[in-house]
């Protein structure tokens, strides 16, 4: 599997560039996955400002509801939901068409046409995950932020400047760079051990859904081992 | 001319091709043939390098495919062309796209030059005005031609065609038959087809080969084989489920 990432990068540097692959596969894992990030963002604001006011409010804090939400938000659940809603959606068909083609000989046939599959299939879409991942993780804090704003200050009370002055007291930019950064390296997870999966599918019927399916919870496994290993090194 | 020599191949422990010798003319067709499962795909993917061996070599033009860096390999491939089993089009890209892909990839060709080449060769697949449909749009025996139209592209030295006709109705199979033929007599290639199409396969080789049991039981002209009295030959084109090759 390390070989497999290796060679991508290698081949990433190599001529001829793949821009419009890369732009084709931003659009891919970015834009058609904009839905659902946006609206699992949106709702798992809700929850928070909800939870959050109802915990806050045995303490007398629901003030701190903004800078709980936050960098709740920006530390954790931000790139961490963001990258399974992005595994589900866009991981999974990433190491369905591989595994499709490798079946089907597709992949064989680049090789034969002395194209490098690993350069014109894998790296473009490794490149697209590392640009797509911290936007769509940035667009998830945001609509984040503002469902629990929603909550919080539009049915449960709490005031506006207490909501956005507690964030601001309390976010400082290393919260918004480590959650980014960890998004940069879900982004690297899924789509090489998706891509891997793929490419490496059973020559078989079940083949394409085996390596669908462990492409899915091998991704959610990492990304929540590799989140724990980022936490305790960047807090 | 393209050389195999002591070819071995072995899937978890399970020996396929267990010292495949033989000569490939340049300029002729050579049909391989041999029960399913007896390694002709397997054998086929060796000749570009698409699988390498445990042991033995290919030499193509002098050089032994086996040795050579991916470079240079890159540069051999060229000169070939493939016509897969289920055609292999790539079915993101529409059949022109599948078409002009290896031109755009690996030549300096300008986009008006690729699109008459494209063009061209799908007409004489006799697809001509079907270039925008993509290939789950069309049947397997337009996937074929849309296949052999890629393959020849790039005008390949060598044409290898896996299994051609399976899956095809008898007329179209034969159709596909009279295509190769076609192509062959415009562009002049070194032809390899493994098939187990007998005898409409006879009918456009220059030269069998039949492997059995992981080697090259036999070899020749298409006359000297279809007068071979090799019993195991004499089975496969009996088409005798009783005798020396085992069938189950």
């Amino acid at each position: 599997m390390f070989l497999f990432l290796f060679s991508a990068f290698a081949w990433t540097f190599r001529p001829p560039a793949r821009i419009r692959l890369i732009i084709y596969h931003v659009r891919s894992i970015g834009v058609d996955s904009l839905s659902v990030v946006l609206l699992s963002g949106v709702f798992t604001g809700m929850v928070m400002g909800l939870q959050g006011y109802y915990s806050l409010r045995k303490f007398n804090a629901e003030s701190f509801l903004g800078s709980a939400v936050a960098l709740s938000l920006l530390r954790e659940l931000g790139p961490v939901l963001s990258a399974f809603m992005v595994t589900g959606r866009t991981g999974s068909a990433m190491a369905a068409e591989l595994g499709s083609m490798k079946v089907t000989e597709q992949i064989d046939a680049l090789y034969s046409m002395a194209i490098n599959p690993i350069q014109y299939l894998v790296s473009p879409r490794i490149i697209a995950g590392l640009i797509s991942m911290p936007l769509l993780t940035a667009i998830f804090d945001v609509v984040g932020i503002y469902g629990a704003y929603l909550i919080g200050v539009g049915l449960l009370g709490v005031s506006s400047g207490s909501y956005f002055a507690g964030m601001e007291s309390s976010v400082v930019f290393h919260d918004v760079w480590s959650g980014l950064l960890k998004s940069v390296s879900f982004g690297l997870i899924i789509t090489w051990v998706c891509c891997y999966k793929g490419f490496n599918a059973p020559p078989m019927a079940t083949g394409v859904g085996q390596a669908t399916t462990e492409s899915v919870v091998l991704c959610f496994v990492l990304i929540l081992v590799w989140d724990y290993f980022m936490t305790s090194i960047m807090l | 001319m393209i050389k195999v020599v002591d070819l071995h191949k072995t899937f978890g422990g399970q020996a396929v091709l267990k010292g495949i010798n033989l000569e490939l003319e340049t300029g002729k067709v050579t049909t391989i043939i041999g029960g399913s499962g007896s390694g002709k795909t397997v054998l086929l993917k060796h000749l570009n390098a698409l699988l390498l061996p445990d042991r033995g070599s290919v030499l193509a033009d002098g050089k032994d495919l086996t040795k050579l860096g991916e470079r240079a390999l890159n540069e051999v491939r060229q000169k070939f062309g493939v016509l897969f089993q289920g055609a292999a089009l790539l079915d993101s890209m529409t059949l022109y796209d599948n078409v002009a892909f290896p031109l755009r990839e690996k030549t300096e060709m300008s986009e008006s030059d690729i699109r008459k080449r494209v063009e061209e060769r799908l007409a004489q697949v006799g697809l001509a005005g079907m270039g925008y449909k993509y290939p789950a749009e069309v049947s397997g025996g337009m996937k074929k031609r849309a296949g052999l139209a890629r393959a020849l592209a790039m005008e390949p030295e060598i044409v290898l065609f896996d299994e051609p006709t399976t899956g095809l109705d008898p007329l179209l199979g034969r159709s596909i038959h009279q295509l190769i033929r076609k192509m062959h007599a415009t562009f002049g290639f070194t032809g390899v087809i493994v098939s187990h199409d007998i005898p409409e396969v006879f009918k456009i080789s220059d030269r069998i080969a039949m492997l059995a049991n992981g080697i090259i039981e036999e070899f020749g002209t298409t006359q000297e084989f279809l007068a071979s009295q090799n019993p195991i030959v004499r089975q496969f084109l009996q088409q005798d489920a009783e005798g020396p090759l085992a069938v189950l």
